[in-house]
């Protein structure tokens, strides 16, 4: 395994092995610009083709068709003369284009012409009474064992929320031998009407068929609740049961497995520690990045592409990778951009992956109840903050996420608020009677992730430094 | 519309708060207006230190008034402000800087300062048990301790509006001018309207005293401070060191807060800093050598506050020496948090009757000014 | 919670779990070599000292922090397991300068 990256500065810098990183670094080291793909994972994939390298599922229909779409992408990176470097962790960036990044144990940094942020999505928190007790996790780490470790749920194991990863889910579990006892979706019956006026286009999207012929094979070995409208997990140091409502029906169910999921949204730490600019999102309900069309953000030199830059898919996510590494290898090697297909060719094959976005993120789109919680709900899984804690604060002056961390340690954990930021900026908008977007998000810092004193006491000295050593 | 007040405070830092909170203890209606919200920058974000060790002399005696209120701040702001006072030890590493503390305390004694105390390698080791055996010794201050310094400044600010301040935030202070014999300044599409203008604007105060002909030396600093996560419970006082860049503390919770002035480059107008790493590993360095058990534990986060540094480092605090009615509280140049307490109470008796007790005379604007009469 | 794949024909690889050998595969994170390990690997938080399992998989929050090779506070979500890794559950705040 290499320590450091061979360069001390590269034309272009992709963070993040999913469809939109490989994709981005194929391009920029395709068109002769020194690139650099730093990811964290131990192999590439991302989320969507996690351990496409080396998944031990060796039939190929258990993780279907659009799994193993990956590989051909994969195989571009890896003929393409791009350097890559996997488990590494981009920990810092800044306006200078200096990454800091950790690496088995030690830290180098890399200078950049041009950064690429391809760090994808994570899965919207979920904060119900329970979420933290042992035995509950995100349908996303369910899939990741899955993929990377072939291991599938066998005990009592309830599935709640929707979307469609949740359906992909069930169904490459079933396939796989393992056991799901009941799904309880919570998808809003309003939420049908209202994506009724985008059904159209949605039909004649790639999703359509496929996500269907999911919901039929899952619904016929398995039990499904529709229309849920709470949801709650008990247990005494472990999950034991789930209680849900439904048509005004409750009902209590052994588990001990919950899987949640209500959909992914931009993973935005490293971007925003970066000081990029973002607004919220009022359709999908997150923060998303301010982006021009080539990607470019707020800050010179550093553009974001993939789910990263708002939730469009992996087939989007591909094509924003080569948009954004098309616009960089126009800046820095305009004869070499002449090679490449016209922009104007990934803007419409764009525009085609977009498409049924608006139906998805509309029909969707997470029911209030399982956004903003109350009472004792933790928030702040790191500091075990509860929505009343947080209520508390608003009452005796707490005006926005900064300023709660003055009453509430909020944010403070390790996480650094990628669990409890949206519930934070959503609770507090309503509370306020106030927008998301008026009310704001952490100030997020870097480390975006932690390192050790050790690893940092490490670093390479200052020039400052330096030169006292050759002047002396 | 103008609206009169008894005083127009700009900046909503703990001295700003501090001053708007004294003013009302005395009977008056500040206004104070902060273009961010209060406690935003380097009040929000400092390293939390209540200290009155190894000051300069110049602000020795404000330092100890402000000590006074810090051991009451529960009673004054209805909230504890996490203050804690497990002393603040200064650490000499070898014999040569011993020799420097025992200097300085002999200095402190003949001018009847009493709250700085030579201690031996052996005392050292009993506040400090996780010290490197190397050092020789060091200075305590007991009464010394930290508080949280965003929790601070927000109830401080707090109790300030329950007396009677009113609190403007999120819009700047602009077009200020004396006019009719009031200070005017403009708050968007309002104006306040006050006989007293302080000026306690951080960052941004030299820019208004330059405004108002008064410039001073001061440029714009953002020291760095980092945290850890939490960790087993190790040490109780705040330690410096004599010789190098280093403060160091841990919370009650556990964390371990790692500052001592490494700077960060500032971004004033973007409210912004950029970190620089390398020093910060400078800082990583000087502690692990010396407490060795820190090396595992992990950084969650890094970050600067942005502040006024002054050219002798020491704060411009008192009346203008050029407008009647106009008063300087800034440039505390990376020590002010322990003096706001205390400022805003000396600044109110400045206000409020011409005087105060406490010896400030070194810390005026005119030092800039020897030429000016 | 957790069984494995009978299409799993990876390597096996022999990890120390508190001090008990636990088989994993190659390939295996050490969250996921833990929860199929079928034993207790609940930590307790710093906070509180509340039990928690790995939550997201994807290190992203942190509730899969263990002692690796003696080093705390590690994802063990995103490091792939080694012969002979020694593994220690965390129970509270992570002792420093073991």
């Amino acid at each position: 395994m290499n320590t450091t990256a061979r360069r001390e500065s590269y034309d272009v810098v992709v963070i993040g092995a999913g469809p939109a990183g490989l994709a981005a670094a194929t391009t920029a080291a395709e068109a002769g610009l020194s690139t650099l793909l730093l990811d964290e994972n131990a192999g590439p994939g991302g989320q969507v083709w996690r351990a496409i390298a080396s998944t031990p599922v060796t039939e190929r229909d258990h993780l279907g068709a659009d799994y193993w779409a990956g590989a051909k992408l994969v195989e571009a990176v890896r003929s393409s003369g791009a350097e890559i470097i996997h488990r590494a962790t981009v920990w810092s960036l800044d306006r200078n284009l200096e990454i800091g990044v950790s690496l088995g144990g030690a830290s180098f940094f890399v200078k950049a012409r041009r950064v690429i942020l391809a760090t994808g999505a994570l899965e919207r928190p979920f904060p119900i009474p329970g979420w933290t007790l042992p035995g509950v996790m995100t349908a996303g780490a369910a899939q990741t064992m899955l993929k990377s470790s072939g291991l599938v749920p066998d005990g009592s194991t309830v599935i709640a929320g929707q979307g469609p990863l949740l359906w992909l889910l069930a169904a490459q579990i079933l396939r796989l031998g393992g056991r799901i006892d009941r799904i309880l979706d919570t998808t809003e019956r309003r939420n049908y009407f209202a994506a009724l006026p985008h059904a159209f286009a949605f039909m004649t999207s790639p999703y359509f068929a496929k996500g269907f012929a999911l919901m039929r094979q899952v619904r016929a070995k398995v039990p499904v609740v529709s229309g849920v409208t709470e949801l709650a997990a008990a247990g005494d140091g472990e999950l034991a049961t789930v209680t849900y409502l439904s048509g005004g029906r409750r009902e209590t169910v052994p588990a001990e497995l919950l899987l949640l999921h209500q959909g992914v949204v931009p993973n935005v730490n490293l971007a925003m520690a970066t000081g990029i600019e973002h607004r919220w999102d009022d359709l999908q309900l997150c923060w998303s990045p301010v982006l021009d069309r080539d990607g470019n953000t707020s800050v010179e030199g550093i553009a974001i592409a993939g789910d990263g830059a708002g939730i469009g898919g992996a087939e989007a996510a591909i094509v924003r990778g080569r948009i954004a590494a098309r616009a960089a290898v126009e800046a820095l090697a305009p004869t070499a951009a002449a090679r490449l297909a016209p922009m104007a060719t990934f803007r419409g094959a764009l525009v085609k992956a977009e498409r049924g976005r608006i139906f998805l993120d509309t029909l969707f789109r997470p029911a209030p109840q399982f956004r903003i919680p109350s009472g004792d709900t933790i928030v702040c899984r790191c500091e075990e903050v509860s929505a009343k804690d947080i209520l508390d604060a608003v009452a005796i002056g707490a005006t926005g996420p900064n300023q709660l961390k003055a009453y509430r340690r909020t944010g403070m954990g390790p996480c650094q608020g990628r669990l409890c930021g949206l519930t934070v900026t959503e609770l507090m908008a309503q509370a306020r009677g106030k927008t998301p977007q008026e009310i704001g998000y952490y100030r997020l810092r870097a480390p975006v992730k932690p390192i050790t004193l050790a690893e940092l006491a490490a670093v390479p000295k200052t020039d400052a430094d330096v030169n006292a050593v050759v002047r002396g | 519309m103008t609206k009169l007040a008894d005083a127009i405070i700009i900046g909503g830092g703990i001295h700003g708060c501090s001053t708007a909170l004294h003013l009302c203890l005395a009977g008056m209606k500040p206004v104070l207006i902060e273009k961010d919200y209060a406690g935003r920058h380097a009040s929000g974000v400092n390293a939390g230190g209540v200290r009155q060790l190894a000051r300069h002399v110049a602000e020795i005696p404000l330092s100890i008034r402000s000590m006074g209120i810090w051991e009451r701040i529960e009673a004054l702001v209805d909230d504890s402000c996490g203050f804690e006072s497990h002393g603040q030890v200064l650490v000499a590493e070898n014999a040569a800087e011993f020799d420097a503390c025992r200097a300085r305390v002999a200095e402190l004694n003949a001018l009847g300062f009493t709250h700085e105390e030579l201690i031996d390698g052996p005392e050292l080791r009993r506040l400090v048990p996780a010290v490197a055996e190397t050092c020789p010794g060091g200075v305590v201050s007991r009464r010394d301790g930290a508080a949280e310094p965003a929790r601070t400044t927000t109830a401080i600010r707090r109790k300030a509006e329950a007396l009677g301040a009113t609190v403007v935030e999120g819009v700047a202070a602009t077009n200020i001018r004396k006019q009719d014999g009031l200070w005017q300044v403009d708050v968007g599409a309002d104006s306040y309207a006050a006989p007293v203008l302080v000026n306690a604007a951080g960052a941004w105060a030299g820019r208004i005293a330059a405004d108002l002909g008064e410039p001073v030396p001061v440029e714009t600093v953002a020291p760095m401070l980092m945290i850890t996560s939490r960790v087993p419970h190790f040490i109780d006082p705040v330690v410096i060191l004599r010789g190098r860049k280093l403060s160091f503390k841990q919370f009650a919770n556990g964390t371990v807060l790692i500052g001592g002035g490494h700077l960060a480059t500032p971004d004033q107008d973007r409210n912004e800093t950029v970190l620089d790493w390398r020093s910060l590993a400078i800082s990583a360095r000087t502690v692990f050598e010396l407490f060795p058990v820190m090396r595992s534990a992990t950084i969650v986060r890094a970050w600067a506050g942005i502040e006024a540094r002054t050219k002798d480092e020491l704060p411009v605090f008192g009346p203008s020496a050029r407008h009647a009615g106009l008063y300087h509280q800034f440039g505390f140049s990376l020590h002010g948090f322990q003096l706001g307490p205390g400022a805003g109470a000396v600044m109110t008796e400045l206000i409020a009757s011409g005087g105060t007790q406490t010896r400030i005379g070194d810390l005026g604007i005119e030092r800039f000014h020897s030429s000016t009469p | 919670m957790f069984k494995r794949s009978d299409q799993d024909s990876r390597r096996s690889v022999h990890i120390v779990v508190d001090g008990a050998a636990v088989a994993a595969r190659e390939g295996d994170t050490v969250s996921a070599a833990l929860l199929a390990s079928g034993r207790d690997v609940r930590r307790a938080t710093a906070v509180s000292g509340a039990p928690r399992l790995p939550y997201c998989m994807m290190g992203v929050c942190f509730d899969c922090l263990v002692t690796i090779d003696g080093v705390g506070n590690r994802q063990g979500c995103l490091v792939p397991v080694a012969e002979g890794m020694q593994i220690e559950i965390q129970k509270g705040k992570r002792e420093i300068g073991r």
